[in-house]
């Protein structure tokens, strides 16, 4: 009986992991197989195939590429340098207001994209409204909005790389004769590098995907990949889209798996 | 004792450290002469960790002063105090080697790459781990992480040297190890040195002198054989040899009488009358059949603890006391066994005997060399 039951639940176990893998896998490999097709519009099955669709995504979505790649990388340096000095702030030190600052650290990651985008587009129409800046739709204000969705994943993850870091050995630097800031970067930092390492991927993947944010504050000179490509659908339905998505899926795996190699992020995750 | 030239004198004056109402050390007062070995001994909880904190500067005191070679070190950061300090748990830093732990002090104080490698090179030696240098602290054990430990503190010069149950997290046979090495180095270094513990075999071992400390405050201190020879408070004798204490009030000099009515023979004679409190060893009771000698302290075996190298007894004197009593469990003076609901009376020594008054303080035996009533009492 009890085999029977194990048998079942092994079963079960079985059949749970293989859907989410094909959850996972089969639009993957959809989008995969789409992209090579030879066709203009989406035909099946499609008379040939052709990797042309790659060669044609530098012309059509170079500089929202590029545009993404230059508000991911500022976005993820800004975050990290908020971030991480309040990773060791929260998890070091006591005091009054810690437990608002938190909140409002971690905030922005439940309350949903699309509130977020609006909000802050009306609050950066009031703020150029009343100062005569001109931070709406430019990459500044792009950058400031995507900071703010990344650092709670930076401070988030420094936080839990510091809770297993014993505090003793920061005393025994500074008893050993090293200043505060230079305990924290001889002690403290060191101890934080897988958080921090993985802090600022998931700030860059974050930003790099982020559609919410930049409907609202990407303008004709200022265009992010996705709300590029997001344009792009609007008017052809064609296998490019799909290349640019396995491009795009196939840069991230490299870069999750380099850095694999020197953290393991599966711990600084968790 | 070998004293370095260069060693300090360290002085704790009034030290109070309150944490909201509570204070951890509660007036404090301790003067280090320079060379010594002074352990803090108490149970978790008694001020002992706080106040080595306070002297490593982690804590600022609420009141009172700590003197270095007698000018105040209160206002000075921990990386300013030359305190080298071996932490619980080792605190090593987990991304280095271990002559780049070593190393991290004189660095911080840029003595300079051949200084510095000199150093590192001659505490290696001292700590024996030469052939460790490059392993990272996650590939040593616990003893060896231990040594690096107190190689790196060392390695500084420091002015005192501050241990925290730096044997805790050994196993028990490492521990003596331990224990006699640190006790070496620090002789041979003459470096002034305090260490925490909460384990009086170890602060025996270890210390020319022990405060002993409960509740923020200073029970006694001492040499190790004072505070075992002479407590000062039934605290005292409770912690150190694990004393049986019985209340009561004596009465007529030479019984203590307990609130159930009965009342337990004393060894010596005692002026004072009124509440008082008894303290003896369990290692200073011997056990023997019923007699018809004059004082009679009896009771009846509750149980009977064989533990090899003693025997352990607890005998039930009334309702509301039961003594423990330990003698030798092997060779030609191992103490005989008894059953439980055997029949004993119990003796001890009049030096043995502790007597404490009302208000804990300790109460002289009444000339017991001329007293009649001791010399037939005695055992």
């Amino acid at each position: 009986m009890t085999d029977a039951l194990a048998r079942i639940e092994h079963a079960a176990v079985s059949m749970l992991v293989a859907l989410g893998v094909a959850l996972i896998g089969v639009p993957l490999l959809l989008t995969l197989y789409l992209s090579v097709f030879d066709e203009k519009l989406i035909l099946f099955p499609p008379h040939a195939y052709t990797l042309d669709w790659y060669n044609q995504i530098p012309a059509t979505f170079g500089a929202p590429i590029w545009t993404s790649l230059r508000l991911g990388v500022t976005a993820t340096i800004g975050s990290l340098l908020l971030g991480v000095p309040a990773g060791i702030g929260l998890s070091r030190h006591r005091f009054r207001g810690k437990g608002v600052i938190s909140t409002l650290l971690l905030a922005p990651i439940t309350v949903p994209g699309i509130a977020l985008g609006l909000a802050v587009y009306i609050v950066m129409v009031a703020v150029d409204t009343n100062a005569g800046s001109a931070l709406t739709g430019s990459l500044a204000g792009l950058v400031l909005a995507h900071v703010m969705i990344t650092t709670p994943w930076v401070v988030r993850l420094c936080l839990a790389s510091l809770a297993t870091h014993d505090r003793a050995a920061e005393e025994a630097a500074a008893s050993l004769g090293a200043l505060p800031l230079l305990v924290i970067w001889r002690v403290t930092m060191p101890a934080m590098r897988p958080g921090i390492i993985a802090g600022g991927l998931f700030a860059f993947v974050v930003s790099f995907e982020n559609l919410e944010l930049a409907l609202f504050l990407s303008s004709p000179g200022v265009t992010t990949l996705p709300v590029a490509v997001l344009q792009y659908l609007e008017y052809h339905i064609d296998p490019l889209v799909a290349a640019v998505a396995v491009a795009q899926t196939i840069g991230i795996a490299i870069l999750l798996l380099l850095l694999d190699r020197f953290v393991r992020l599966g711990r600084a995750v968790q | 004792m070998m004293v370095a030239p260069e060693a300090s004198s360290l002085s704790l004056r009034n030290l109070v450290r309150r944490f909201g109402a509570h204070a951890a050390v509660d007036d404090v007062s301790l003067e280090v002469t320079p060379g010594e070995l002074v352990v803090l001994l108490g149970p978790s909880g008694c001020g002992k960790t706080t106040t080595l904190r306070l002297i490593a500067g982690f804590l600022a005191p609420d009141e009172g002063d700590i003197r270095l070679d007698g000018s105040s070190i209160i206002a000075l950061p921990p990386h300013k105090r030359d305190m080298g300090i071996v932490f619980q748990s080792y605190a090593l830093f987990p991304h280095l080697n271990v002559a780049r732990n070593i190393a991290f002090g004189l660095e911080m104080r840029r003595a300079g790459t051949r200084a510095t490698n000199a150093r590192v090179q001659e505490m290696l030696r001292l700590v024996r781990l030469e052939a460790f240098s490059q392993r990272l602290p996650r590939q040593l054990s616990g003893g060896q992480q231990q040594r690096v430990a107190l190689a790196r503190a060392l390695a500084i010069h420091p002015r005192v040297l501050l241990l925290d149950e730096p044997l805790s997290n050994l196993d028990a046979a490492l521990r003596q190890d331990m224990a006699r090495e640190i006790r070496l180095l620090q002789q041979a270094r003459g470096i002034t040195t305090i260490m925490v513990t909460h384990d009086q075999t170890e602060a025996m071992a270890l210390a020319d002198r022990l405060v002993l400390l409960h509740d923020g405050k200073v029970q006694q201190i001492g040499p190790p054989e004072a505070l075992h020879l002479r407590p000062e408070n039934p605290f005292v004798a409770r912690f150190i040899g694990g004393s049986n204490i019985v209340r009561g009030r004596i009465d007529a000099g030479t019984q203590l009488g307990l609130s159930d009515g009965s009342s337990v023979a004393l060894a010596a004679a005692y002026q004072q009358n009124g509440e008082a409190t008894l303290a003896v060893r369990p290692d200073s009771i011997r056990l023997g059949a019923p007699d018809q000698t004059g004082r009679r302290v009896e009771g009846s075996v509750e149980l009977c603890t064989w533990l090899g190298a003693t025997v352990e007894h607890v005998v039930r004197l009334s309702p509301g006391v039961a003594i423990l009593a330990r003698g030798p469990g092997l060779g030609p003076d191992a103490a005989p066994r008894h059953k439980a609901g055997t029949r004993v009376t119990l003796h001890w020594s009049a030096d043995d005997e502790f007597v404490f008054d009302a208000s804990d303080r300790p109460v002289p035996a009444y000339t017991p060399h001329f007293s009649p009533t001791r010399e037939t009492n005695h055992v």
